[in-house]
């Protein structure tokens, strides 16, 4: 009975996991190297992987920052009131409960040509829905309570005290930042950046419905993806995926680390 | 540093944590903040230190009002009740913090860093971080990090809360002489009465944020103020009417008035014990508890029971036997009031009562 379970368990696990990672590969390699080659040096492959590395730059130094910021007012901040935390608290995952399809609508919604806000911004030649501003919103959207989410916790745990005993010792702000607050949530931070990076380098649907996938203009990867499935071009979407599949996998083991190094 | 405070006010909320609060410290006294847990002790010993900012009240240090200053300017060191010691430094580290970033020069924070070592005593523990120490080392490491800045107040929240017993008693003795020596005006928070009577040179009673009396530990046990205080300081037990207590008759004169008898205010024993029998009366020994030490003997005086030690020494009382009760005196207390009275009948060399 028990290898039973042990070989269902281990079948379950084939099937879903590491299937796809093979069939991917070997996808990649049906038109053999030089068909992967072609797949990634083609163009528009070139321009949707950049893009792609683009907005993962942005949206990585963009939350992680605002993040440790947000998690730290909410976690110490005393001119917030509870009951205000408590709210805001629960807001932050917002993306996480809501399909990055409808994240993606919102923005449009709001920024894009036909709303008022959205032609004020176009007449002053700032594009968003549409263009490179509104696929960077919309992964900062779906990202956004990753680094949260890991750093709160911590420093709910670590407590006021030490930032207290340095701030008696003569430390301000951001000296006790420094030297006593981010050695404690550092790995934490860490381990939410790679997440965040992670996410962004997957995101499809949020980027899909802002971008309007204009190849050479608003494509990134995972829409290539999507686009050279749609042509039946299946090797070079294979050899794409596969770029993304590694970048994933590298992350995961990155991430292990980062959590062993927390946790040390 | 001299301290005063007047009119100390803080609420949470609804909840009046401090309520008016008056008192002030003379340079290098060593001062008790004692009072039962969420009495205001340590809002207080916060707001002092400016982790906390009072709603109403002046703070002086000096004869400068010290309220606007953040903690970082007020010249104060502060030992966290849990050390709050930084866990990714070194026992070095976490004291040279402090000079570091006041920038002093590199050979003077060594210099202070080794001194402060060796008057804590964790000289070859310079390279250990907090987790490798014991709980009296850490205390040490955060009393020696307070310290290095130089401070003019130091300020201690439940200083020996987290250490057990046997090393308590050590490290109050050590904490006593090093205050000395150094001569820095201290205030410390405890809820352990026998550790504010053993340490400090003044006691300051707080309960319900407010403060209740203050006065050297002698003076407190001895002239109780409040029925609080007479409560909370030392054993007792309550006397609903103290009227029918021999040498106590008097009261009657004050209805409604409840007395606070001690342990220690009572003497029991066989009649031969006693020199003026006129002043006991007869009671019935109730319960006796070995403490140790000595024996806690419960004893019923009419419809008062009463609480007392006796000597392990003197002859040996049984449950149920009728015994002498001598009541020196007892705290009176009413709504409006509260007075120590002597037995009337010890004091009369010719009593007429018999």
């Amino acid at each position: 009975m028990r290898r039973l379970w042990i070989g269902l368990t281990c079948v379950v696990f084939a099937l879903l996991l590491g299937a796809p990672v093979v069939r991917i590969a070997i996808g990649a390699w049906s038109e053999g190297w030089e068909g992967f080659r072609h797949g990634l040096t083609r163009p528009e492959a070139l321009h949707a992987l950049g893009m792609t590395a683009l907005i993962v730059v942005v949206v990585t130094v963009v939350n992680t920052a605002f993040g440790v910021l947000f998690s730290l007012y909410l976690v110490r901040a005393a001119w917030l009131r509870e009951r205000m935390k408590r709210l805001l608290n629960s807001i932050v995952d917002l993306p996480f409960a809501v399909s990055p399809v409808i994240g993606g609508l919102m923005i449009v919604l709001l920024l894009g040509p036909e709303t008022a806000l959205g032609a004020m911004l176009e007449r002053g030649g700032i594009q968003i829905a549409y263009a490179l501003p509104g696929m960077i919103l919309a992964t900062l959207f779906v990202t956004f309570p990753l680094v949260i989410r890991e750093v709160m916790p911590v420093l709910q745990e670590i407590g006021s005290q030490q930032e207290e005993a340095a701030s008696t010792l003569g430390a301000y702000g951001w000296t006790t930042f420094w030297r006593v607050t981010w050695p404690s949530i550092r790995w934490s931070v860490v381990y939410g950046v790679v997440l965040t990076v992670a996410r962004a380098l997957g995101e499809f649907g949020a980027v899909l419905v802002v971008s309007g996938n204009i190849m050479f203009k608003t494509q990134t990867a995972t829409t290539l993806v999507y686009q050279d499935v749609e042509n039946f071009n299946l090797a070079s979407a294979n050899a794409v995926a596969l770029v993304l599949a590694a970048g994933s996998v590298g992350l995961l083991l990155l991430m292990e680390w980062a959590k062993s190094r927390r946790e040390g | 540093m001299h301290v005063e405070v007047r009119g100390l006010t803080k609420k949470f909320g609804e909840f009046p944590a401090v309520n008016d609060v008056h008192f002030s410290i003379a340079k290098g006294q060593l001062i008790g903040l004692l009072g039962p847990s969420g009495g205001g002790k340590t809002s207080i010993l916060r707001m002092l230190a400016g982790l906390e900012t009072p709603d109403s009240g002046d703070i002086v240090f000096h004869g400068t009002r010290v309220n606007d200053l953040p903690p970082q300017e007020r010249e104060i060191g502060f030992v966290f009740q849990n050390y709050a010691l930084f866990k990714h430094m070194t026992v070095q580290g976490n004291i040279a913090f402090g000079l570091e970033v006041k920038k002093w020069p590199k050979n003077r924070i060594k210099e202070r860093v080794a001194e402060l070592i060796e008057l804590t005593g964790l000289s070859g523990f310079e390279k250990r971080y907090p987790h490798q120490l014991s709980g009296g080392q850490r205390q040490r490491v955060a009393f020696a990090r307070a310290l290095a800045p130089e401070p003019q107040l130091l300020l201690l929240d439940e200083p020996f809360a987290a250490i057990d017993a046997k090393i308590r008693q050590e490290l109050r003795a050590w904490l006593r002489e090093m205050i000395d020596r150094l001569g820095i005006t201290s205030i410390f928070v405890t809820h352990d009465q026998d550790e504010a009577i053993e340490v400090a040179d003044e006691i300051m009673i707080i309960n319900k944020g407010n403060l209740e009396q203050k006065g050297s530990p002698w003076d407190i046990y001895k002239n109780p103020e409040t029925p609080f205080v007479a409560g909370f300081i030392g054993e007792s037990t309550i006397v609903e009417d103290v009227s029918t207590l021999r040498g106590f008759e008097q009261a009657a004169d004050w209805p409604g008035t409840k007395a606070l008898i001690r342990p220690e205010y009572v003497e029991i024993g066989q009649a031969n014990e006693f020199r003026l029998l006129s002043a006991t009366e007869t009671g019935r020994v109730r319960h006796l508890h070995f403490r140790g030490s000595e024996w806690l003997v419960e004893v019923d005086v009419g419809a008062s029971r009463l609480v007392t030690y006796r000597s392990l020494e003197k002859e040996v009382l049984h449950p149920g036997e009728e015994i002498q009760v001598l009541v020196h005196r007892a705290y009176l207390f009413n709504d409006n009031d509260s007075w120590i009275m002597e037995n009337r009948l010890k004091e009369d060399p010719m009593p007429v009562h018999i």
